[in-house]
């Protein structure tokens, strides 16, 4: 995973409430069994309306996606984060998001910034021109004289400025894992032979 | 894990105020077997702490806990299919990696397989397997046969008996067990929380986790408790009492939570009808969605497949009935709701949230205080080509869909044949009636269901997730209308340009039968 330190980007603006997966990536699209090249599903059947932000110049090379609340509910897909990630965004902001999408986001390094509605509004506002900071070691996004704090916990942070992936981390406890295994109850079920 | 490791992960496991007692008690404890200050202690905590079911699951799996960490959970179960996989098993290949437990690990494929012949029939025909005719289909269902079969992974493929939706296999073969933690890439998997499980859906770097280390880092989520009083009436099913809850809290309101449903009218809820309500709890954002189990539950799983048997089984049920929340825990949330006063409840938008009572009409969006809400309800009431003050019951559908994760079980097959028995499908109504799983519709044909289903008009399909999401080829086309059993109104969810009404199994049948939105009672 890459690391997430700070990033500055532009604004691109979703004035939408409830975007849920099957919109950022519809079905269709989760037929592939690649992990890259989801950019052109992104936002797939917006995107035919020709007003929608997407298609719009003005917001091109917009790298910090502003959304309304309940972000990414929905399905588990992670190919969802891949298409964000693919379009070129870095961060996604939204007062809410799907926990499924969070945890996915999270795993690419694409940052999930929780912020209230009237950040979310400001920062709509600010787009297309105003260059906007995301510092994750700060935890504080800032643009135009503004400042907004956000909450990630300590471990989470962590693990994305290091650019540090879970199963390496979770292999380090191999002893863990095996001493819980042998304690397991013996009534558990098993799919071997299934 | 040596004993030191042991004794500092068990004071941060437990309570501020018993940790210096306990810490006195483990200074006995580190020269001897770690594993039983591990109960031990365990058991003391229990005794210090009411604690809720969730919370009783969850310090049952964790396998490390460290401050400022994640806990790191074991996992009893992982489900796959074919669509959250390819890339994860990829991840595995290029770090060298092996399945850490395949004989706890099952894979199926549903959601892109057809539920039809290539020829568009849907009639068995004696020793025809179905073929999937879309090439990028598939690709992606013969990646995981590959995967499964280098990794050593069980699968039931397209053909096999045990194939189906990878929620309905699960429980039907007595996988799904009380106590568990069970994860797969979709978010369906809330789906056996029924059983008083710990199930949640995952992405697909979960999945490789999983696949790799059978454990997964989680912060603890919150707890909330769904408390149903009284009873359903007659006519009203557990599919009506969640999107009522939905409609009631919007979707976005159990984020961060585990759900327990509980109350006089969740416990008298069959398990089919507890699998219905768990299996949604994503829809209103919930982590998951959990009932403690109870005789129904016990009685559900006595006779299936991979349920413990002798002596195990009586251990599992004294085990299980530990699984129910302390008289005094206290959950982070509460929600109460009157199972009395829920009716027959029907969708009208583009969330599952967007629900009213079958008996009203389409919302004016400038009723809505909020303007979030306001501009979602006028942008839903576009795409759904609705307009305002339309009562439900005048709204013509070109399609029904009867399955799902959510309501493609036996019960729902039966609650549904029951309404159509003897009636006839509306003329220029498509109505597909596809099992959960080829035990389903074997189970179903058995009592006939099928041909009252073929005698109606409607469509007797093969298992599999079918029209519940665009992905196979059961869609709709642009513009048509169904009502549907399943789970997701999203734009798009059914087909590109589709609309969808989510029901019940009894109003979808009634449906279908008077060509517009319609409840048992109007036939």
């Amino acid at each position: 995973m890459d690391k997430f330190v700070t990033h500055r980007g532009t604004v691109l603006p979703l004035r939408r409430s409830d975007v849920d997966t099957d919109q950022i990536l519809p079905a269709e699209y989760l037929k592939r069994i690649t992990r890259t090249g989801f950019e052109d599903a992104l936002f797939r059947a917006w995107r035919e309306d020709p007003a929608f932000a997407l298609n719009d110049p003005v917001f091109a090379g917009a790298s910090i996606l502003v959304a309304g609340h309940n972000f990414g509910t929905g399905s588990s897909r992670q190919h969802a984060v891949w298409a964000l990630r693919d379009w070129g965004f870095r961060v996604v902001v939204s007062p809410r998001f799907g926990d499924i999408f969070r945890g996915n986001a999270l795993k690419e390094g694409l940052l999930p910034v929780q912020l209230d509605q009237s950040a979310v509004e400001t920062l709509w506002d600010l787009a297309p021109d105003t260059l906007v900071d995301v510092d994750l070691a700060a935890r504080e996004v800032r643009a135009d004289g503004f400042a907004w704090t956000f909450p990630i916990d300590d471990f989470t942070r962590w693990r994305l400025m290091d650019g540090l992936d879970d199963i390496g981390l979770t292999l380090r406890h191999e002893d863990a894992i095996a001493a819980y295994e042998n304690d397991r109850a013996a009534f558990k079920p098993s799919t071997k032979g299934f | 894990m040596d004993n030191h490791c042991t004794v500092l992960l068990l004071i941060c496991m437990v309570s501020p105020v018993a940790q210096l007692q306990l810490a006195m008690e483990l200074r006995w404890d580190t020269g001897n077997d770690a594993e039983a200050a591990k109960r031990r202690i365990l058991a003391e905590q229990a005794k210090a702490m009411p604690r809720t079911l969730a919370e009783k699951v969850w310090a049952d799996h964790v396998v490390r806990a460290a401050d400022g960490e994640p806990d790191l959970l074991y996992i009893d179960l992982h489900l796959l299919n074919e669509v959250s996989t390819p890339q994860a098993f990829d991840g595995l290949r290029l770090a060298g990696r092996r399945v850490r437990r395949p004989d706890l690990t099952l894979a199926t494929e549903d959601h892109n397989t057809p539920t039809g012949y290539a020829d568009g029939s849907f009639h068995a025909r004696r020793g025809e397997l179905l073929t999937i005719v879309d090439p990028i289909s598939r690709t992606q269902v013969e990646a995981q046969r590959k995967n499964c079969a280098e990794f050593g992974v069980p699968i039931h493929s397209l053909g096999d008996a045990g194939q189906g939706i990878v929620h309905v296999i699960g429980p039907q073969s007595g996988l799904t067990q009380p106590g568990m933690t069970i994860v797969c890439g979709d978010s369906h998997t809330s789906t056996h929380g029924a059983f008083g499980a710990l199930a949640f859906g995952i992405g697909t770097s979960e999945v490789e986790q999983v696949l790799a280390t059978q454990t997964l880092p989680q912060a603890r989520p919150r707890t909330m408790a769904v408390t149903v009083t009284g009873e359903l009436r007659t006519g009203v099913t557990a599919k009506d009492l969640i999107l009522a809850l939905i409609a009631q809290t919007g979707t976005g309101s159990g984020t961060g939570h585990i759900v327990e449903y509980r109350g006089e009218a969740i416990r008298k809820l069959s398990m089919e009808g507890r699998m219905t309500v768990c299996n949604m709890s994503i829809e209103w954002g919930a982590k998951a969605g959990m009932i403690a189990p109870d005789e129904t539950t016990f009685e559900f799983l006595r006779s299936r497949e991979h349920a413990p048997r002798g002596e195990h089984w009586e251990a599992a049920v004294a085990y299980w009935k530990t699984l129910v929340t302390d008289d005094d825990a206290v959950f982070d949330a509460e929600v109460f709701l009157d199972a009395g006063a829920v009716s027959p409840f029907v969708t009208w938008g583009t969330n599952p949230g967007q629900g009213v009572p079958l008996d009203d009409v389409v919302p004016d969006p400038s009723g809505f205080a909020d303007e979030t809400d306001r501009n979602a309800a006028v942008r839903a009431l576009d795409y759904m080509a609705l307009r305002p003050g339309i009562p439900l019951r005048e709204i013509p559908v070109d399609v029904v869909f009867l399955g799902s994760c959510t309501n493609g079980r036996l019960e729902d097959l039966r609650a549904a044949a029951e309404v159509i028995r003897g009636r006839r499908i509306r003329d220029g109504v498509r109505m597909l009636v596809v099992p959960g799983s080829d035990e389903v519709r074997t189970a179903a044909e058995a009592e006939g269901l099928d041909r009252v289903f073929v005698e109606a008009g409607a469509e007797w399909r093969f298992a599999g997730c079918s029209m519940c999401l665009g992905m196979n080829p059961d869609t709709l086309r642009p513009g048509q209308r169904a009502a549907s059993t399943s789970n997701r109104n999203f734009e798009g969810r059914q087909g590109r340009g589709g609309r969808t009404h989510l029901v019940s199994p009894q109003v979808a049948a009634a449906t279908a039968v008077a060509g517009r939105l319609a409840a048992p009672a109007d036939l």
